[in-house]
């Protein structure tokens, strides 16, 4: 179905933007994106909440219309793509329509398919074939996970779109989605996923694109990306000690304060604390922790919003997110 | 049309134990309570036809009416678990999803009309085959604008909006149709005779010769279809957000 020439490059994304209007004014939730994704690529969209990833996703979906820019799949337009039977998704929110069993839910979505994959394989696929006989309302978020997931997969899709598919699931719940999804990966499909945990970008990704604030900010191989945005930052409480003096510390990025508790940013957690220690024993209730994505983009931005249309920020990011 | 979407569409209905209560037995009951002790009444309030053949057209009007509009509460209830933008990016197209939601909606509408007749039956309503046939090829074709109805309210309200809209928007047009006593004069009259359940009820009037709807029944059905049929296709077309 899809030509030689068109398999070299699976998703195209160029300059999208997309502005929603909100009660408190237009929410610039995707400002200018330009990614492209070769066929057989399995790529992160890593950012915090209200990156525009899932903006982003409709709109490589022909779900949303983007304000500029285009998108190509496969060399089609979105449309196109999914009536080729091209496209699999599992969207960030949804559950299944309920009164059917999981086997005839899939048998009802493959009977949608130009060339579906055999109702057997893809309960095999996804793991789900135990509870196949069982209705899709009497399931738990991580089997209702897996089903969704099988329905993604039941058109034998070129491009697979996973938006934040594990955040409804346990430890193990993850483990045998992403089993499943390496498995699908190798068969030579191209795979975007959205999430917000830098570990799946690592485990999961050949590639991760950062964005923060409707931009990509960053787009590597994830150990490049995991680099620059694994930062972390201590927390202790000393009282009378100037800033100053703590940001001249090894390894100490940055230095703020909390009343008596001071936040140590870090491109060396492991020298800033030894040096810490050292030079104030003093320190008490000591916390090191992973900066977190929120923060590491924060710092990778200058934690300044660079729009002066749109000086709201996180609340901009809230309102992506309820938008309906 | 997919015969497999269609028959997982129609068993997915069939399974829905609330739909039933409402399309099929609420009917039932009501129309043995309110025909059974008038039973006898041939010429019930001067309309020229029995107490019981008038509450059977009125109450399989009713339960048909409330059977169409119901597959906007499916709609909704889809919508809300994100059903409708899964649905949207498969081949599936805009004319077989609404397609498959009004003839399921007919279905239901079909078999809530026959449970109807056959009540009536029991009652003691007899008919001449043609006048059966007229008449409930009248209704179904009165039906149109709340197949329209449905499609349109499912895609623009929330499940827990439309519960209490449906069941509102229905009983007025049914209390305004004549489903519970004749409209014959006044103001409620002239209203009635613009809206499409009053002529749903005088499909009645086949079974004692009187020439169906007319042409102000027919233009009155066709309005409403054409209008109501173009907002559900907007409201389909404008709903691809994240509810």
């Amino acid at each position: 179905m899809v030509n030689d020439t068109a398999t070299r490059t699976g998703v195209e994304l160029r300059g999208l933007v997309k502005t929603f209007r909100s009660a408190d004014g237009p929410v610039r939730a995707v400002r200018g994106i330009d990614v492209t994704i070769a066929a057989g690529q399995t790529v992160a969209l890593l950012g915090p909440n209200g990156a525009g990833k899932s903006t982003t996703i409709d709109m490589l979906l022909g779900l949303a219309e983007p304000d500029a820019g285009s998108v190509s799949v496969f060399g089609m337009a979105p449309t196109a793509a999914i009536d080729a039977g091209a496209v699999g998704a599992m969207l960030q929110t949804g559950a299944l329509v309920r009164d059917l069993t999981v086997r005839e839910l899939v048998t009802m979505m493959a009977s949608l398919y130009p060339a579906p994959m055999a109702v057997e394989e893809v309960l095999e696929l996804a793991g789900i074939e135990q509870i196949a006989a069982q209705r899709t309302n009497k399931l738990s978020g991580g089997q209702t996970q897996r089903v969704r997931a099988a329905v993604a997969l039941v058109s034998d899709p070129g491009l697979l779109v996973l938006d934040e598919p594990t955040v409804a699931m346990d430890v193990e719940g993850r483990h045998a989605f992403w089993t499943t999804m390496r498995a699908f990966a190798a068969r030579g499909k191209t795979i975007v996923f959205a999430t917000h945990y830098l570990d799946e970008a690592d485990a999961y990704a050949d590639r991760a694109v950062l964005m923060a604030r409707g931009r990509v900010v960053a787009d590597g191989p994830t150990t490049e990306i995991k680099a620059m945005v694994g930062a972390r930052t201590i927390r202790a409480t000393l009282p009378d000690v100037p800033l100053s003096a703590l940001g001249r510390l090894p390894g100490v990025v940055n230095a703020d304060r909390h009343g008596d508790a001071v936040i140590l940013a870090c491109s060396d957690s492991d020298a800033a604390v030894r040096a810490l220690l050292d030079e104030h024993a003093e320190a008490r209730d000591l916390e090191i922790s992973g900066a977190g994505l929120e923060q590491a983009f924060l710092q990778l931005t200058g934690g300044e919003d660079d729009d002066e249309h749109d000086p709201r920020g996180d609340s901009a990011a809230a309102a992506e997110e309820t938008l309906r | 049309m997919n015969a497999t979407y269609m028959r997982f569409e129609l068993l997915r209905t069939f399974r829905n134990g609330r739909f039933f209560i409402f399309s099929f037995a609420f009917p039932l009951i009501l129309f043995f309570v309110i025909a059974g002790p008038n039973k006898g009444e041939t010429d019930f309030e001067g309309t020229g036809i029995s107490a019981p053949l008038y509450y059977m057209i009125g109450l399989a009007a009713f339960g048909a009416m409330m059977a169409t509009i119901s597959s906007g509460a499916r709609i909704a209830g889809e919508r809300s678990v994100g059903w409708n933008r899964q649905l949207r990016i498969t081949p599936l197209h805009a004319g077989s999803y609404l397609g498959a939601k009004v003839l399921t909606a007919y279905v239901m509408a079909t078999l809530s009309i026959l449970l109807m007749y056959a009540a009536g039956t029991i009652l003691g309503v007899r008919l001449a085959a043609a006048d059966w046939l007229a008449m409930t090829g009248l209704i179904l074709v009165g039906l149109i604008p709340f197949a329209a109805l449905g499609v349109l309210i499912g895609h623009l309200l929330t499940v827990d909006s439309i519960g209490p809209v449906m069941g509102g928007v229905a009983s007025l047009l049914a209390l305004l149709g004549g489903t519970w006593f004749p409209v014959t004069s006044g103001f409620m009259y002239d209203l009635a005779r613009c809206l499409p359940s009053y002529w749903l009820v005088q499909a009645s009037h086949v079974s004692i010769g009187g020439g169906g709807w007319g042409a102000q029944g027919w233009a009155v059905i066709a309005a409403w279809s054409v209008v109501l049929s173009l907002l559900a296709a907007r409201a389909y077309r404008r709903d691809t957000k994240r509810v």
